[in-house]
């Protein structure tokens, strides 16, 4: 998947335990980062729409997985067709790949690449869901999802890594994914909102986050994932690259929260848990595709230019008016176009590629790929996200209806609730819902025809006259 | 009779209960309130987002007193509630018809 590796590698390299090991480690960080990012943005939403803001990243587990083997792994990796997309038989339902077959030059399996970059395609859809929350039908974002990673990812992710998808060919840098994953997952988001609109009291209504510390926990995951992100791009770590790619992502990440931080206390006159969380997260987005290709120093200038361009960048939803609810685009786009830029700026030419940046005497020359690379990325997943959403929404409808955004997506869409309020009289009135014990399990009460397996005790009308007996006792009494 | 209602600041609320307790109040309801005086609420940042949060918690504090002790319960709770600075709170009492314990029956000052 890295340009320039094939001057690298020894020429017919045999499988090494220890870079296998290490792939299928860095392979579960990365299936990791999709429940933090749940975490992450469940966090920001309000309480009422907690659980789906968690749904939209986890189903991606569920469809993308099965997709990749059915043929996601094939359309992406597979043997090059016309540099737009690849299609390779034995890669279809991953079943004509031997044990110890080994990937394309490296010293691991096939397989293990196929489950590392699975947990890369499962990841990038489950982005875009944060600037779409509180208001999309759970179903049609199940469709989205499957349709988009067919026709957007699995063919970007051919462009930018797949031997002779095009800007692979033509030498764009991008070590892990800060245009495959960042800027198409932000482009993407844009062009969704474009067809879905705002929420129901967007700019008047305050929609503050409901919890902060849940919003920590899921930063703090992504950020230990980033590690599988980053340092298993380069396949294995016999030569010391994925230690470098690791260095790197960890002093962008905090030298971006840093300047997030900063940045708001001078602004805003605090240094906010939501400015840290998020700051971090920049500085991960911008240093994946440049890790692989600049020193330290240069990942702290990459993490801190990053830092405060994601800042500035979050308030362009209110000067625009698109509501862009947890600021993918402020984060993901801007934060993955900036990375992807200042490769061009930063590359040394001593780690990942040759390829030097403009700062180490490379002039232009990789700044201009870096550019096309980014643009046309970002140009494919903004026509084609909001093409698929429109064809979605005229089949199906996007939206839920207003009643049930405002009143709450999670009890509409899952039949659950995130956190349980209930105050004064709480507990008789949960014991109350509990099934008698002979009686047939109820089902999802407002679904459940009447009459049908629903318990004495959950019925409304049961419920009454169990309140009427009360109080005819309590006249007795006082009488 | 009189009730007395003290809606204050919530760290506040020990100070006056054991004020309360000195005074010899045998009993109070205390509930967590939120609500805003003169000053406002105050603002909260997320991401340069800034969000004005009128309600600010509170605790209402409610005891049932004999008519002679009002003013100097009054003046007890004002001493242990203030700190000076805004957000204090505010103490009023207004008249109760009646009171009975609902254990015994009994009613009135006794029921205090």
């Amino acid at each position: 998947m890295l340009p320039g590796i094939s001057t690298l590698a020894a020429p017919a390299p045999d499988l090494s335990a220890a870079n296998t090991g290490f792939m299928l480690i860095c392979s579960a960080l990365v299936m990791l980062m999709t429940p933090a990012l749940a975490f992450f943005y469940g966090g920001m939403v309000r309480v009422k729409s907690t659980l789906n803001m968690l749904m939209m990243s986890f189903i991606s587990l569920g469809i993308v997985t099965v997709l990749w083997v059915l043929y996601g792994f094939s359309v992406a990796f597979g043997t090059d067709i016309g540099s737009v997309v690849g299609w390779s038989g034995e890669y279809v339902g991953l079943s004509g790949i031997g044990l110890t077959e080994l990937w394309d030059g490296y010293t691991i399996p096939v397989y293990v690449f196929a489950v590392f970059q699975l947990m890369f395609a499962i990841i990038t859809p489950a982005l875009i869901s944060g600037a779409l929350a509180d208001r999309v039908k759970f179903s049609a974002w199940a469709l989205f999802v499957a349709l988009w990673a067919t026709v957007v990812y699995f063919p970007v992710a051919h462009w930018v890594w797949g031997a002779g998808g095009w800007l692979f060919e033509m030498g764009v840098i991008d070590f892990a994914g800060g245009t495959a994953v960042h800027v198409n997952a932000g482009a993407a988001a844009l062009g969704v909102l474009w067809v879905i609109g705002r929420r129901v009291g967007f700019g008047k209504d305050p929609m503050r986050p409901h919890s902060l510390p849940l919003v920590m926990l899921g930063a703090g995951l992504l950020w230990f994932g980033w590690f599988g992100f980053n340092a298993g791009s380069w396949l294995g770590n016999d030569d010391g690259v994925g230690a470098v790619m690791f260095v790197n992502t960890q002093v962008a990440t905090a030298a971006a929260m840093l300047a997030w931080l900063a940045y708001e206390k001078i602004r805003h006159g605090a240094f906010t848990t939501l400015g840290a969380a998020s700051g971090a997260v920049a500085g991960l987005v911008a240093i994946t595709p440049a890790g692989g290709s600049c020193s330290p120093l240069g990942a702290i200038a990459i993490g801190a230019i990053a830092g405060v361009l994601c800042a500035m960048a979050v308030g362009l939803k209110f000067r625009f008016g698109y509501d862009d609810s947890l600021d993918v685009i402020g984060v993901h786009l801007v934060g993955g176009v900036a990375g992807s830029l200042l490769v061009g700026l930063f590359a040394t030419g001593g780690v990942q590629s040759d390829a030097k940046g403009l700062f180490y005497g490379g002039g232009l020359e990789q700044l201009g790929k870096q550019a096309v690379g980014v643009f046309s990325v970002l140009a494919y997943s903004l026509v084609v996200s909001a093409l698929l959403a429109l064809v979605l929404d005229r089949v199906m409808g996007m939206r839920v209806d207003e009643e049930t955004e405002v009143s709450g997506i999670d009890q509409a869409e899952h039949a659950e609730t995130a956190y349980d309020f209930s105050g004064a009289g709480g507990g008789a009135a949960a014991r109350r819902g509990v099934p008698a014990p002979d009686a047939p399990a109820a089902s999802v009460p407002h679904k459940a025809a009447p009459g049908t397996g629903r318990s004495t005790a959950q019925d409304p009308a049961a419920q009454d006259t169990a309140v009427q007996d009360t109080a005819a006792q309590n006249k007795k009494v006082d009488a | 009779m009189k009730l007395i209602t003290a809606v204050v600041k919530p760290h506040r609320l020990d100070e006056i209960k054991e004020a309360l307790q000195s005074f010899g109040v045998q009993g109070l309801t205390v509930t967590e309130a939120s609500g805003y005086g003169r000053q406002r609420g105050h603002t909260e940042v997320y991401r340069g987002a800034e969000y004005t949060v009128d309600l600010v918690p509170k605790v209402r504090i409610e005891v049932l007193a004999e008519d002679d002790d009002t003013e100097q319960l009054i003046e007890v709770i004002i001493k242990a509630a203030r700190t000076g600075k805004i957000g204090d709170g505010k103490v009023w009492s207004v008249p109760v018809d009646t009171a009975v314990r609902v254990r015994t029956g009994e009613r009135g000052p006794d029921a205090l």
